[in-house]
């Protein structure tokens, strides 16, 4: 029987009855179409992920520091134990002693980057070197950044008289010359730490260094300048915006609101600044090195390295050259990742 | 007019950054432990006291400052401690134009190099000419003047022996102290001067100008230039202060007898005036710089308004 031969060019729908049963919960989540929401911070690393310099530069910034933070703790010399006999070796040379040492039979480990002019081993010391410049840089740096962004956000947030008083003050500060506030505060921080250092429970201020203390604290005080110049500015056009009144008529205090809306908003270019503020701490911490305000001795930096080197460099010129090119290194990859780091969180920033 | 009123309104504001910097410069410097006598390991405590009472160091600070600031007023500061019989003017007077000559031609040289090769960049984005201007720009700022510095010595000048390492007499001793200290101001200069150019290039009076069919030459200098080096002007004009007034490490190195050296010996010297006159120096000179600044900006885009 075909009563019910359907004409080919009929519009009626084919319908039975399973098509009115309500749909399984497995049919409903197959019909959820929406991704997956991406966060910022997502967005940011799948963004610098795809920027090939910026991940060569994360790799160079990382056996850099596996190589002084890791590897001194295996190596077999000591920055500071001078070598009889080994005075101004060439890469890959051995003194007599080790030459006789090695004719016994006995394994020595080589200087791959030869020794300096007490003997003492020059591969270990560059990496000591790079050690303390990295640490003097990131310390540093997150000093300044607290210091520069307090400030910052209360003078823009406070606005009127205190927004200028507190401007005023920062380029008072900008107009001293950089390097009479670093030799005069350095000169003024001697005492007061060597006394912390006798108090009791104060003994970890000589185990990191004097000096280190204080030229993480004469960094802190000159260069959190520019940082607050910056979140000022950001924070300026951030209070304007409607969730900051918005959390305000819900009854947010002052420093709620700075904390929770205003800091965590400027985050991108915070961290951005950030990056870029660490190679320009090591770049100052290689120049003071090399005015001889750095580090003491016999604890290197790449800066007092090339300076030490520099007395010297006719006849022994890698001496200088590597801690030299080692420091540019860094600088450089720490500021492309900068570069990259600000592509990927802040893309209006770009170009 | 107006721009008279705003000048002076700046000098003003200028005489109290300087009025303020002095100050924290002079109790600074005195709060600091040690003194300028103190070094001299034979002088007797009898002659000390005798040298500090004639440069009335033994007076209370108060009065010293009072006595250094009225003097200062007058034009006097002062005679250096370290340097029997000479002033702080004649020092400074005598170094500043040598540190000067070769910042002034550092200056120009990251002028001429950094404005035309950043527009060019900028002009010719992604091709070859861009990608030479990026990678020169990422390694000059990255290298410190130190390393550069000692690279050019060993290779020209010691290795290649063709220009020579020290003293002032030819022009060939410039030459060196001259890139060391340009090249990070021309990177930074390329580097600004690319992306404020790309950022005018952008803009839709660009696509206006060229709809109607203005040539490109008169596009890129009337129109696209002008906007675009305002934070060239910004940059350049602290960096003027700043190279002119000469840099510790490059004249060390090379031994140029400049204010850079003459200032960080000072300072290490503990020649109290000489400290406080080249301080005062320098912020006079980069607090002007700074007015300037503002002035040519106002001529280079008189929308803007000074306040």
């Amino acid at each position: 029987m075909e009563s019910h031969k359907k004409n080919p060019l009929s519009l009626q729908l084919d319908l039975n009855p399973d098509d009115f049963l309500p749909a399984s919960e497995e049919e409903k989540q197959s019909l959820v179409v929406m991704r997956e929401s991406v966060s910022f911070w997502k967005d940011g690393f799948r963004r610098l992920r795809k920027n090939k310099v910026a991940m060569v530069s994360l790799a160079v910034i990382i056996i850099v520091m596996i190589f002084s933070f890791i590897v001194p703790h295996f190596y077999p010399y000591s920055y500071a134990t001078q070598i009889k006999g080994a005075n101004n070796l060439a890469p890959m040379q051995y003194s007599e002693a080790e030459q006789e040492q090695i004719a016994n039979g006995e394994k020595v480990f080589p200087h791959v980057l030869g020794t300096d002019k007490m003997g003492r081993d020059y591969a270990i010391r560059v990496m000591m070197g790079c050690r303390i410049s990295l640490s003097v840089g990131l310390i540093a740096t997150v000093l300044i950044l607290l210091i520069g962004s307090a400030y910052g956000s209360i003078a823009a947030f406070c606005g009127g008289w205190v927004d200028l008083v507190m401007m005023r003050i920062v380029d008072i500060l900008y107009t001293i010359p950089d390097i009479l506030l670093i030799v005069l505060i350095s000169f003024a921080m001697k005492d007061p730490l060597e006394k912390l250092a006798m108090m009791p429970g104060f003994g970890w201020v000589d185990v990191i260094g004097r000096n280190m203390i204080s030229i993480f604290i004469v960094f802190a005080l000159i260069y959190w300048v520019g940082m607050a110049r910056m979140v000022r500015s950001q924070v300026l056009t951030l209070k304007e915006c409607e969730y900051v009144t918005a959390a305000r008529a819900l009854g947010a205090k002052s420093g709620r609101i700075i904390k929770k809306h205003l800091l965590t908003n400027c985050i991108g270019t915070l961290i951005v600044t950030t990056t870029l503020q660490i190679p320009s701490s090591i770049f100052t911490e290689s120049f003071l090195s090399f005015l001889g305000l750095g580090v003491a001795v016999p604890l290197p930096s790449l800066g007092s390295l090339a300076s030490e080197a520099m007395n010297g460099f006719q006849t022994y010129p890698y001496l200088l050259f590597i801690p030299a090119l080692l420091i540019s290194l860094i600088i450089l990859s720490f500021n492309l990742f900068g570069d990259g780091l600000r592509d990927a969180f802040d893309p209006k920033l770009k170009n | 007019m107006d721009m008279c009123k705003y000048i002076a309104k700046r000098l003003l504001l200028a005489a109290v950054t300087i009025w303020a910097v002095a100050t924290i410069t002079f109790f600074l410097m005195n709060m600091v432990p040690g003194g300028p006598f103190l070094s001299e390991k034979a002088i007797s405590p009898k002659a000390q006291a005798a040298l500090e009472a004639k440069y009335g160091l033994d007076k209370p600070l108060m009065e010293q400052y009072r006595t250094y600031i009225v003097d200062a007023l007058h034009g006097d500061f002062g005679d250096s401690l370290k340097q029997r019989g000479r002033t702080v003017m004649a020092i400074i007077t005598s170094k500043f134009p040598v540190s000067a000559r070769i910042g002034g031609l550092a200056v120009l040289v990251s002028l001429l190099l950094g404005i035309p090769l950043g527009c060019v960049a900028a002009l010719n984005r992604g091709k070859w000419i861009d990608n030479v201007v990026s990678v020169f720009t990422t390694c000059g700022i990255a290298v410190p003047s130190f390393v550069i510095c000692t690279m050019l010595m060993y290779f020209l000048g010691v290795r290649l022996k063709w220009l020579p390492t020290f003293g002032l007499t030819n022009w060939k001793n410039y030459i060196m102290p001259v890139i060391s200290l340009a090249l990070y101001p021309t990177s930074y200069i390329m580097r600004l001067m690319r992306s404020s150019m790309l950022d005018v290039l952008g803009q839709d009076y660009m696509r206006t100008a060229r709809a109607k069919g203005l040539a490109q030459f008169m596009r890129i200098f009337k129109h696209a230039l002008r906007n675009a080096i305002l934070p060239v002007v910004t940059y350049v004009g602290p960096m003027m202060a700043y190279t002119l007034t000469g840099s510790f490490v490059v004249e060390k190195i090379f031994t140029i007898p400049g204010l850079g050296s003459e200032f960080v010996g000072s300072i290490t010297n503990r020649d109290y005036t000489v400290i406080m006159g080249t301080t005062i120096f320098l912020a006079t000179l980069l607090i002007l710089m700074n007015v300037l600044v503002d002035i040519v900006y106002k001529i280079v885009d008189p929308r803007i308004k000074l306040k």
